[in-house]
């Protein structure tokens, strides 16, 4: 069992109502989704270290190898950097890689290929050939994660022309973003969160996309905007729910991808409560919540009846101990209190 | 001081080998050396004109492996290389005219003024990309080898790295991967002993790279650089195996740059290296060592070679105004290809 494992076990999450349709859980989702891609498409490969290992990257490649084979999901030799090249120059050429880390901290390895190579191929080569790669992690937080294994890097990806990124909060969304994902001749980074991955929802069967660029409302409200993805929208999400009973009344909308990121429906938003609070598990400054704080100052400022707020992390490393993580992240109950000031209440 | 000598025996005793290559071909190699030296001094006469607004690595000097190695590709086969891309651009049958619509920021430039000298690429002729970051390109082209293994095709991957990139991590984590899935690539590492200005000596510990690669468990080769044939004959081994699915290949081939790291002329006088080396290896040029060895064997002369000489420059002129005349592109351009559809 993998150390962080009782920590996520213990996570309470709203139960899915099973008349809905078929209820999964969010590891099990991306393994469908992997599964289903496999099977449709040959050029799919899935690699990564230890995708073949007992524990399976928290079990979202569990039997892959074995249903398809050890020639297209294989296990990564520790070479971020090298692999994250040799999964662009496969993608150049006619195959669509799966590149899978426990940790987006090791996608900082591979920050030349990335950002350097795949995400600039096709416009330096002038359209002449197509970088169909995805690249995949989840957020580590507590347990001791630490200052190197709990990082958020789409902040600093967000900045990246040619890059597109995904942070689902839902078996749903995870489910079909990465089959959309891999369906995209793009290279996309897939950021999931650690703290999401035993959550359960309801998951169709078979092959469905979920689009890029397409926000969705988890609340409907009329006194403020929360807008985010991930693991932070989740927590917003229960703030505003129990927020309800004081009498505010706060929609949220989960952006579901951040690059590209759907202006349309934060404007729409704004319009009617005319607040925003922007959540992110990365930090605050320079990232999703300062980018999306500064297009509200630039182009929705007619709307707004207060100043916009940002619930990211502090401009500190992640500290490791149980202690001081309480204070470096937000939780429902900060969330709550942030919400309770732009209302005035 | 001659910190690194020439160690190859350039044609001696190559006489006997002749017979076995049809004139023809052996004639090709040739021309195809010399226009890569004629195309290349005409950019580097021109280069402070200031018409050309790129960042330019001449190979004069160099023309013995990029010739060498292509006439053992086939047009199918894929090509990679650094930030030194005019000597594999041309030998691997790249278009002369886009490429100084290239140099010359033209919309018509092989990569529509995206790339530069240090970006040719052209897929049409499986000149598959190039990378200013040195050794970059090193897992993109094990990553297209490993393409070709996974869909069973048959065309075999080289990349050009110098001996620089050996000492990039990335560089090892491709060779360690290549070795480990036993991929159809060959890597072509020019030793040329520099670094911009820095000599091997100052990154280096004493070693022969051909050794240290062998190390990742793959073949690898030692090939005099400045002899064609040589080459040729190196990478022939080198891609039919390959193509049996042996695995990769490593092959080191010393070769010296007559010119500066970058842009035109020579830069030696600047102390980083003897004027007297760089002059030790002009007496084994790749081209005039070549050229005596062919005439010795009574398939050319001055006659001959002239007339080459001539058609190559009437075709560089006409490329240049080519180059010169075509259009700039527009600020729409700038926004196409960011992302796929
Ligand atoms: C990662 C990286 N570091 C440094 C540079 C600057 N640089 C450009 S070319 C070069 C020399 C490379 O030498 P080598 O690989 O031997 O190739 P050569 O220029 O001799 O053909 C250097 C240091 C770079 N482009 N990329």
């Amino acid at each position: 069992m993998p150390w962080d494992e009782g920590l996520v076990n213990s996570l309470v999450y709203d139960a899915p109502d099973p008349n809905e349709g078929r209820v999964l859980g969010y590891a099990q989702a991306v393994n469908e989704a992997l599964s289903l891609a496999l099977d449709h498409d040959p050029a799919v490969f899935v690699t990564g270290q230890g995708v073949d290992d007992p524990t399976a990257m928290f079990g979202v490649t569990k039997g892959l190898q074995e249903k398809f084979n050890a020639g297209r999901v294989f296990d990564s030799p520790l070479s971020e950097e090298g692999m994250m090249g040799i999964c662009t120059g496969a993608a150049m050429h006619g195959m669509r890689p799966v590149f899978m880390h426990n940790r987006p901290d090791f996608i900082l390895l591979a920050f030349n290929q990335l950002v350097t190579h795949a995400a600039k191929m096709h416009y330096m080569d002038n359209g002449q050939t197509t970088v169909p790669l995805v690249v995949w992690a989840a957020i580590g937080r507590g347990w001791g994660s630490g200052a190197q294994h709990s990082q958020s890097i789409q902040g600093l990806l967000l900045t990246v022309p040619g890059l597109k990124i995904v942070m689902p909060s839902t078996p749903y969304d995870a489910k079909g973003l990465m089959l959309s994902a891999i369906a995209d001749n793009n290279p996309v980074l897939v950021f999931e969160h650690r703290w999401l991955m035993k959550k359960e929802g309801v998951v169709p069967e078979g092959m469905y996309r979920v689009p890029f660029g397409k926000g969705v409302y988890r609340r409907r409200g009329k006194d403020l905007t929360i807008v985010g993805a991930s693991h932070a929208l989740e927590l917003s999400l229960q703030a505003a729910n129990k927020l309800a009973a004081e009498g505010i009344d706060a929609e949220v909308i989960d952006l579901r991808t951040l690059k590209p990121l759907d202006e349309e429906i934060i404007a729409a938003s704004l319009q009617k409560t005319g607040r925003l609070l922007v959540v992110d598990t990365g930090w605050a400054m320079g990232g999703v919540c300062a980018e999306i704080g500064c297009l509200a100052a630039e182009k929705w400022f007619e709307h707004l009846k207060g100043p916009v707020r940002r619930i990211g992390l502090p401009d500190i490393p992640h500290p490791a101990g149980y202690t001081l993580e309480q204070f470096f992240y937000p939780d429902v109950a900060r969330i709550s209190q942030t919400i309770r000031e732009m209302c005035g209440k | 001081m001659i910190r690194y000598p020439y160690q190859g025996t350039s044609f001696d005793d190559w006489q006997h080998k002749l017979s076995s290559y049809a004139p023809e071909f052996l004639l090709k190699l040739f021309r195809d050396m010399l226009r890569i030296r004629i195309i290349e001094e005409e950019v580097e006469r021109r280069y402070f004109q200031d018409h050309m607004k790129t960042p330019i690595h001449l190979v004069i000097g160099q023309e013995a492996t990029s010739v060498g190695a292509c006439a053992a590709m086939t047009r199918a086969d894929l090509l990679y290389a650094s930030h030194r891309t005019h000597g594999n651009y041309l030998a691997k049958g790249g278009d002369l005219k886009a490429m100084l619509c290239e140099f010359h920021c033209r919309i018509n430039g092989c990569t529509g003024s995206r790339g530069g000298s240090m970006h040719l690429m052209d897929k049409s002729v499986g000149m598959a990309g190039s990378s200013a970051i040195v050794a970059g390109v090193v897992p993109i082209a094990t990553g297209a080898a490993l393409a070709a293994q996974m869909h069973g095709e048959s065309y075999v991957t080289t990349v050009f790295l110098g001996d620089a990139a050996t000492e990039e991590g990335a560089v090892s984590e491709a060779l360690n991967f290549a070795a480990l899935k036993q991929l159809p690539i060959v890597y072509f590492c020019e030793n040329n002993f520099y670094s911009v200005q820095s000599p091997l000596v100052t990154r280096q510990p004493k070693r022969e790279l051909y050794k240290w690669a062998a190390g990742y468990g793959m073949a690898s080769e030692l090939v005099d650089g400045t002899n064609v044939l040589a080459v040729y004959e190196t990478m022939q081994t080198a891609v039919a195996r390959a193509k049996r699915g042996e695995g990769p290949t490593f092959i080191e081939s010393p070769v010296y740059r007559f010119r500066a790291h970058g842009g035109a002329g020579d830069d030696s006088k600047t102390g980083y290296r003897d004027i007297a080396e760089r002059e030790a290896w002009e007496k084994v040029c790749p081209l005039e060592t070549y050229f005596t060895f062919l005439k010795s064997a009574g398939l050319i002369d001055e006659t001959v070679r002239n007339t080459m000489a001539g058609e190559i420059m009437a075709e560089t002129m006409e490329a240049f105004d080519y180059a010169l005349a075509s259009p700039k592109p527009t600020e729409a351009d700038l926004y196409t290809h960011v992302y796929a559809d």
